[in-house]
């Protein structure tokens, strides 16, 4: 099953992301994994510890990366670079927003889509909520 | 007696280096915080002070090449320094690691050629050219001047690489009227100007303390 990975400055968001996304959609069990804030509790990424999610949460099917910003991104970037290039070829960094982009990755790969289509849900995800928001077209 | 200046750097040379860099850092790093709670989040100097730091602690007793010390300087930076400049900065150190693996010693040349794979992986990874106010502010006149005397004759290492740290604080400089256009900055627009980019000037700091080092001024403990 497509795996996913929660990157953030901030550990707290992570996880309230990953709490949100479980309960929003229970009943799925695609593997979720976290890399989020630094060891002494202070905002910022860990290449390294983004590598770790990334592997954990592979099961051979590939892995949906969804980043906070700024460095989130670039630290995942810099992780795709240090992974081994078979598993880092099956992992797609997603450019959505965090929340609307985790619920949409997360119901892709619970329901049995591959990588890549979890990724394009969860870029698709913020388009959906502008067409949300900008309620039904004039008649 | 004048201290004598390095012709070429060997393994040892390059973890002087990376010590080096790190006292500089560590000296200044309230300095880089500052400019960064001006146009970011105040965090530039405290983080490059731990990465740094980390990159120290990771250094060999005895070294074996200038590509291992720099890959071990780019996983501690990646691992430890939490904000965009860990990314940054890790890439630019392994870049310049692959470029020289299989060379005992850096000469002029090689340096420029290394430092030029850096920029690469910055440029990549931060999507930032020239004028944006960042690192590459300071990296790029850096390089430049690296090449611009990289075909001269001997003893040209200390006489470039001190043209290259006065290149980066040149570099560094000019990014106070600049407005930002990548980083946490850019979000400040026109608040941006009128303030140092904090990653040229810890750059700078970074190629002071080559400079330091090839001019044989600071020996291997630093």
């Amino acid at each position: 099953m497509t795996g996913i990975v929660v990157v953030s400055h901030s550990r707290p968001l992570a996880d309230a992301a990953v709490t949100l996304v479980r309960g929003l959609i229970p009943g799925l069990e695609a593997p979720l994994e976290v890399a989020a804030g630094l060891p002494d509790g202070t905002l910022g990424t860990d290449a390294t510890e983004i590598m770790a999610a990334i592997e954990a949460a592979d099961d051979g099917t590939g892995v949906v990366v969804l980043a906070d910003l700024g460095s989130g991104v670039l630290a995942a970037q810099t992780a795709l670079e240090l992974l081994d290039p078979e598993l880092a070829a099956r992992v797609h960094l997603s450019g959505g927003a965090l929340v609307e982009g985790l619920v949409a990755a997360y119901a892709a790969a619970g329901t049995g889509k591959d990588p890549v289509a979890a990724r394009a849900d969860a870029d698709a995800a913020a388009s959906l909520k502008l067409r949300q928001v900008a309620g039904p077209p004039p008649p | 007696m004048s201290p004598t200046a390095l012709t070429e750097l060997d393994a040892g040379d390059t973890a002087a280096w990376i010590r080096r860099a790190a006292r500089l850092i560590a000296v200044r790093a309230d300095e880089l915080t500052a400019l960064d709670a001006a146009i970011g989040d105040a965090d530039h100097g405290a983080n490059m002070k731990r990465g740094m730091n980390a990159a120290v602690e990771a250094l060999p007793d005895a070294p074996e090449a200038p590509a291992a010390v720099l890959k071990q300087t780019a996983m501690a930076l990646i691992s430890k320094v939490g904000g965009a400049a860990g990314p940054l900065y890790g890439t630019f150190f392994l870049r310049m690691s692959t470029a020289l693996a299989g060379r005992q010693t850096i000469d002029t040349a090689a340096l420029a050629d290394a430092v030029a794979a850096g920029i690469g992986g910055i440029v990549q990874r931060g999507n930032a050219e020239t004028g944006d106010k960042t690192m590459l502010d300071a990296w790029s006149p850096a390089l430049q001047a690296l090449r611009d005397r990289s075909g001269e004759a001997e003893g040209t290492l200390a006489r470039a690489v001190a043209a290259a740290a006065d290149a980066a604080a040149a570099g560094r400089d000019a990014t106070e009227p600049m407005l930002a256009k990548k980083g946490r900055a850019s979000y400040l627009g026109e608040r941006s100007i009128g303030h140092i980019d904090p990653g040229a000037a810890s750059t700078a700091l970074i190629m002071q303390a080559l400079a330091d080092v090839v001019s044989g001024r600071v020996t291997g403990e630093a």
